[in-house]
């Protein structure tokens, strides 16, 4: 086997992994971003410390916290699924942050502007908002994605076969100058794969956009 | 009670871990900042061959995962001929990365700088070396302060990444200690601690310097 294709062999499970992880993060974000924008100060103050501790902590540690140090009975994580609940946690808090900043720079006016034209709370937040903050954070979530594309790659650690690990038994069985090849070939695909992602959240900006201001 | 116990005893043996992460997070920012420097003075050259080396030197340092870059390294080298210690291999590695982000920074902060600046330099008759490094550089690294701090804090947990090609940073002398007792739980959770009680302080002096420097803009 060549090593493109052994390389490739990984990709599903590196999809899999990204959006699986992405999906947690942009669901678990929502109540975070409300904890962290609550005005009632214990709510807020347990929400920040619960993003900033979730950042402070390399990913590597939550995945092996996860695989070796959680046993709930006879219920043990597989690599999998270790790996997606450590990168889930972890863009919950990235996502949240991105979610917050968005809430924030909506202008303070239209919150107003809606409570003026007798809106009521429930349809101010998410009919004027909630889709303002979204225009605004959607490249920061698009940049967050292709970054946690990246991120996934450290789930080759606890024995997750995603690219990376499929690069390095290439490698393993290959120790002449070919067994380089799946390196520069895992690392161009990543980049690649970052492509559409950018690409995407290009056009939704711009038509949203168009949705805006037209 | 218990945990706190283990915790005091297992700390010393960490505290070795964390200084060599501390190690590397300080070479890969070091010798990194300066290549960003570089790197983005480059990007915008008018020499295509030069722009063009510089713009895949940043785009696959930051497109390109910190653990590919490692392996490339340390793994893939030697099959050249060119053999690092594991410990030479994370710095390089974490010194491209670093360099990548930070040559994105530094450029961002560069070009916010007024296009007034430099129109009231040439007005001044200031040379250009002497616009570059008194006029435009100081304004501009001053932007780029917080994005900076924050590519250092990114580097040092980064660092935990040199665990897969055995380093014996913090990551590692915790996975020693768990496997001789199998208590990785406690000593899993440690090292998190570890981690977060600098990033976290970090993280919020950065937030401190963004607040004040949006303050004066």
């Amino acid at each position: 086997m060549d090593a493109f294709s052994a390389v490739l062999q990984g990709l599903p499970m590196t999809i899999v992994l990204t959006l699986s992880a992405f999906a947690i993060g942009i669901v678990g974000a929502v109540p975070l971003a409300l904890g962290l924008s609550s005005s009632n100060i214990l709510v807020g103050l347990a929400s920040r410390l619960f993003v900033d501790l979730v950042r402070g902590v390399p990913i590597i540690v939550w995945l092996f916290l996860l695989k070796f140090g959680i046993q709930i009975g006879t219920f043990k994580f597989n690599p999998v699924g270790a790996a997606i609940v450590g990168l889930g946690v972890v863009s919950v808090a990235y996502l949240a942050e991105i979610y917050r900043g968005g809430l924030q720079a909506v202008p303070r006016g239209q919150g107003e502007a809606a409570h003026a034209l007798g809106l009521t709370r429930g349809t101010t937040f998410y009919g004027v908002m909630v889709p303002q903050a979204f225009r605004i954070v959607s490249p920061s979530i698009a940049t967050y994605l292709t970054g946690l594309l990246k991120d996934s790659s450290i789930a080759s650690t606890i024995i997750v076969a995603e690219m990376v690990f499929q690069s390095q038994s290439f490698a393993r069985q290959h120790p002449t100058i070919e067994g380089i090849l799946p390196y520069i070939l895992v690392g161009i695909l990543y980049i690649v794969l970052s492509l559409p992602v950018a690409y995407l959240s290009r056009r939704l900006d711009s038509r949203m956009r168009k949705a805006v201001y037209a | 009670m218990t945990w706190l116990t283990e915790w005091a005893a297992y700390l010393p043996q960490m505290m070795s871990g964390l200084s060599v992460s501390l190690l590397i997070a300080g070479v890969s920012i070091v010798a990194g900042y300066p290549l960003g420097l570089i790197l983005s003075v480059m990007v915008s050259a008018k020499n295509t061959a030069l722009r063009t080396l510089a713009l895949a030197v940043v785009e696959v340092g930051r497109g390109a995962p910190a653990l590919v870059i490692l392996y490339l390294f340390y793994y893939g080298l030697p099959k050249f001929g060119i053999a690092f210690e594991s410990i030479t291999a994370a710095c390089l590695a974490l010194i491209w990365n670093s360099a990548a982000y930070s040559s994105e920074i530094m450029r961002a902060g560069i070009q916010s700088v007024g296009r007034g600046q430099l129109e009231a330099s040439n007005a001044l008759g200031l040379s250009q070396a002497h616009t570059f490094w008194r006029v435009i550089m100081p304004q501009g690294m001053r932007s780029a302060i917080p994005g900076l701090m924050g590519v250092a804090i990114q580097m040092f947990q980064g660092t935990s990444l040199a665990y897969a090609i055995a380093v014996p940073e913090l990551m590692k002398s915790a996975y020693n200690i768990g496997s001789q007792d199998f208590n990785y739980l406690q000593i899993f959770t440690l090292a998190g601690l570890c981690y977060a009680a600098i990033s976290m302080p970090a993280t919020w002096i950065t937030v401190f310097f963004e607040k004040r420097l949006a303050r004066h803009a």
